[in-house]
């Protein structure tokens, strides 16, 4: 972590700021609203009265340090906390306008619409195929001829087609690291989530695979709205629109990224992006 | 070795090394002994052995004997032991000698089949090429020299031509029997099961009320027209009785006597003297492949074990088939589904003590559960025909293989769950955040790749099941089962029937024969046989265990 600051420190001003068609956050088409958002484990609390607007069809990027309820606050918007027993969330969180943790949502449905990518590349034990199909076969397509386009299409999507079409029907774990990170979003993209969640995707990649992946979030952010957690303070400055710093459960600033990577409102994410502290 | 290369040597660790290496060798050199001499007593037995001649002065002092037999065992004994024994022994002989087993067959002639003789009064001893041994239906081998063969009591050849007659009309009646064995188990077994069918049809009629004058008549003309088809074999199987039962042999058995032997109580002629090392193969080949084909005789100390072997492995896969299922969804609810807290882990520590459970145990609960009670139950409902004949309310395979299952039950569930808790998390969540519902999940992913622990608790299931005897004995296995749990008459699968078991046989071989010194030997085949199934049955497992886990590797840390 603390490299990470280092490599980071006096952040070169020619990688950030892209010209972006907007960059104030409030002129935003608004896919996901959180307000009032407190969490907690048991007794602790993680996250601390978190409300925020995720800008659709943009990359918003989550930083902080360890344990500041980066992850955890991606992994609301897919209830992927509910698979920890003693969680207990209040607030709310809006999906297009409708709540996520109202009783009558299944969970199931909202993670067709929300994927997930994680820190380690987890493809199933089955040829590339089968695993780009399984959210399909999921939702019932079994027609062969639909499976093949679509399969194609998404592997297409995340860049990874013309590496693998001719083994397609090879176990997937033979795969290296990047390629089976890509896979992992093809997978996403077959399903066509409309919002992926990314956390860490690139840090168990070699450099080429991550520059690979950032390129792919960089395409795919004209079709879908994406979330990235990321320790590379580099990586959010490149790929993302908006970036969050989070402290200690606390959202502390959100704003444009080159706002907050050249002229951040607070001190303590001035200190953290130019990895004075962290 | 001064004292200070003595600690580094010490300290290196050298003899531990040794020491681990000393007590694989060890176990690794048990393992094979016990398999050696189990194997070596085992096929051994099949061998032809020489069969000797003796002209042997009586311990007793009653004269020369003329002894016949095959020497089965020897031994060192001392000579004060036999003369205090009462025997009368030769002057100068020194303080031990050599006393022989012999296997003297002809247990109709001379009541034993079994003698000792001591080797300082054996006078003279050979191998004469004509001896001729007979394995019979009945009373064991037979030894002696053939004098003529009669038809109808009539001598038709005598000497060399005997022999070579002999074997022709053995040739037949082997042909004959092979039909009558058809007639007898095939064809009449057949009518006689559906004869009975037919008395629980009609005595179901007459439970339900509904025995109305037309359908006894209907009942009563397919009883006829069954019964006049076994009158019709029956007169076929008479006929083919009386066309072997004509011929008989003349032979000259031990101590001169002669000695009729009908052909059609012969099952293998052959003179073991005259035998060349290639004929010799041959008669083992043969005689191994009748041990694992063929039915026993004689109590189960002469013929094969086929059934043994068929109801062992017919047990153990049912045992397969219950078990698997069953372990695998109560793994999968203990450790899937169920709050973790006191009460599973209370559930875990019973189910482990399960496995410590003495397996006699299972067969009394097994007997007591199964048999009597939900076996009882299910005769009252279904099988009230029958009464008060049970049906399943008597031990059978299917209790049996119930029985196993639930003994071999914890093994699976420790493993399953063993399999399921090593699944990485991430692939679960993997699963889903495309959208899979928790028993998606399960199915599609966790469970597949689980199955190779599955497979794991399958094969210690199947070793430990295929070995228990104990509480077979309670709840299904008997020392001899007419016949087979599989056959042509429908359903074709008998689960309600007895089985025999190659456990039990070793058992009641071994022990509970009339017999114990002839049917040794088969213990010990019969052991190596058990040893041989299990082991084929545990390589069938492995191997679809490591295809399993060639698909779905885990993966890589």
């Amino acid at each position: 972590m603390s490299t990470d600051m280092k490599q980071t420190h006096g952040i070169d001003p020619d990688v950030i700021p892209r010209s972006l068609e907007s960059s104030n956050l409030s002129d935003e088409d608004h896919c996901i609203r959180v307000r009032n958002l407190n969490l907690y484990y048991g007794e602790t609390q993680a996250l601390k009265n978190i409300s925020m607007d995720i800008a659709r069809r943009r990359v918003t990027a989550f930083i902080g340090p360890s344990g500041c309820g980066k992850s955890t606050l991606l992994r609301c918007f897919n209830r992927m906390n509910d698979l920890v027993g003693s969680v207990r969330i209040d607030g709310s969180i809006e999906l297009d306008g409708e709540e996520i943790n109202a009783k009558s949502v299944q969970v199931a449905q909202l993670r067709q619409r929300v994927g997930m990518v994680f820190q380690k590349p987890n493809p199933f034990p089955k040829s590339i195929y089968e695993n780009v199909a399984y959210g399909l076969r999921l939702q019932g397509v079994k027609s062969r001829r639909t499976l093949d386009d679509i399969i194609e299409k998404a592997l297409r999507g995340a860049a990874l087609w013309d590496e693998v079409k001719d083994r397609l029907h090879d176990n997937a774990l033979g795969m290296s690291g990047g390629q089976q990170q890509r896979l992992v979003i093809a997978r996403a993209i077959a399903v066509e989530q409309e919002v992926l969640l990314l956390n860490e995707p690139a840090s168990a990649l070699d450099p080429i695979s991550t520059l690979k992946i950032e390129e792919l979030i960089d395409e795919l952010k004209d079709k879908y709205t994406i979330i990235i957690v990321t320790h590379n303070m580099q990586q959010a400055a490149r790929v993302s629109d908006y970036t969050a710093f989070m402290y200690l459960g606390k959202l502390i600033e959100y704003g444009a990224t080159n706002k907050i990577f050249t002229n951040p409102g607070e001190k303590m994410t001035e200190d953290y992006v130019t990895g004075r502290y962290g | 070795m001064d004292d200070r290369s003595l600690k580094a040597w010490w300290r290196s660790g050298v003899p531990w090394i040794w020491l681990n290496a000393a007590a694989v060798a060890a176990s690794l050199a048990m393992v094979v002994g016990l398999l050696g001499l189990i194997a070596y007593n085992g096929l051994g037995h099949f061998w032809p052995h020489a069969v000797w001649e003796f002209s042997y002065r009586a311990a007793d002092g009653s004269g020369v004997q003329h002894l016949i037999g095959e020497i089965s065992d020897s031994e060192l004994t001392s000579v004060e032991r036999m003369r205090h024994a009462g025997a009368q022994l030769p002057e100068n002989i020194g303080e031990d000698l050599e006393r022989y087993l012999l296997k003297t067959g002809n247990r109709d002639v001379s009541g034993l089949d079994f003698r000792w003789i001591l080797g300082p009064l054996i006078q003279e001893r050979h191998r004469p090429r004509d001896l001729v041994v007979f394995e019979r239906t009945e009373w064991g081998n037979f030894y002696g020299f053939l004098k003529n063969l009669k038809q109808d009591g009539k001598v038709v050849s005598e000497g060399k031509a005997a022999w070579t007659e002999l074997q022709a009309r053995l040739h037949y009646v082997d042909e004959v029997r092979a039909q009558i064995k058809d007639i007898e188990k095939g064809r009449i077994g057949e009518i006689n099961y559906r004869i009975e069918q037919l008395r629980l049809d009609k005595r179901r009629l007459e439970l339900e009320g509904s025995d109305t004058p037309q359908r006894l008549a209907q009942i009563e003309d397919q009883r006829a027209a069954l019964q006049a088809r076994f009158r019709e074999l029956q007169k076929e199987l008479d006929a083919k009785y009386r066309e072997i039962s004509n011929d008989s042999v003349t032979m000259i058995a031990m101590g001169d006597q002669e000695v009729d032997v009908p052909v059609s109580n012969i099952v293998r002629a052959y003179r073991p003297n005259d035998m060349g090392a290639l004929q010799k193969a041959g008669f083992y080949l043969s005689k191994l492949w009748e041990f694992v084909s063929a039915d026993p005789r004689e109590a189960n100390t002469e013929g094969g074990i086929f059934p043994a072997i068929f109801g062992t492995v017919i047990m153990v896969m049912l045992m397969s088939v219950i078990v698997t299922p069953f372990g695998v969804v109560a793994a999968v609810y203990l450790r899937e589904y169920a709050k973790q807290g006191p009460l599973t882990r209370l559930i875990r520590i019973a189910v482990n003590n399960l496995a410590g459970v003495p397996s006699i145990v299972y067969g009394v609960f097994g007997l007591g559960f199964f048999v009597y009670f939900l076996g009882g139950n299910i005769d009252q409902l279904f099988y009230p025909e029958a009464l008060p004949a049970p049906t399943f309310g008597t031990p059978g395979l299917m209790w049996a293989s119930l029985t196993l299952a639930l003994l071999t039950l914890p093994v699976v569930i420790v493993a399953t769950e063993e399999g399921l808790s090593r699944i990485p998390s991430s692939i679960r969540e993997g699963s889903l955040a495309l959208g899979a519902t928790k028993a998606e999940t399960l199915w599609r992913t966790v469970l597949p790749m689980a199955s190779p622990a599955m497979m794991t608790g399958l094969i210690l299931a199947v070793a430990r099941a295929a070995g228990e005897v104990a509480p077979l004995m309670l709840v299904g296995v008997v020392k001899l089962a007419p016949s087979l749990p599989l056959d042509g008459n429908p359903p074709f699968v008998h689960l309600d029937r007895k089985f025999m078991h190659l456990g039990f046989h070793i058992y009641d071989v071994g022990f509970q024969s009339p017999n114990v010194e002839a049917a040794r030997p088969l213990v010990y085949a019969t052991a190596l046989l058990l040893v041989v199934v299990i082991l084929v049955l545990n390589l069938a497992a492995i191997s679809i265990r490591n295809h399993l886990r060639e698909r779905y590797r885990e993966l890589e840390q």
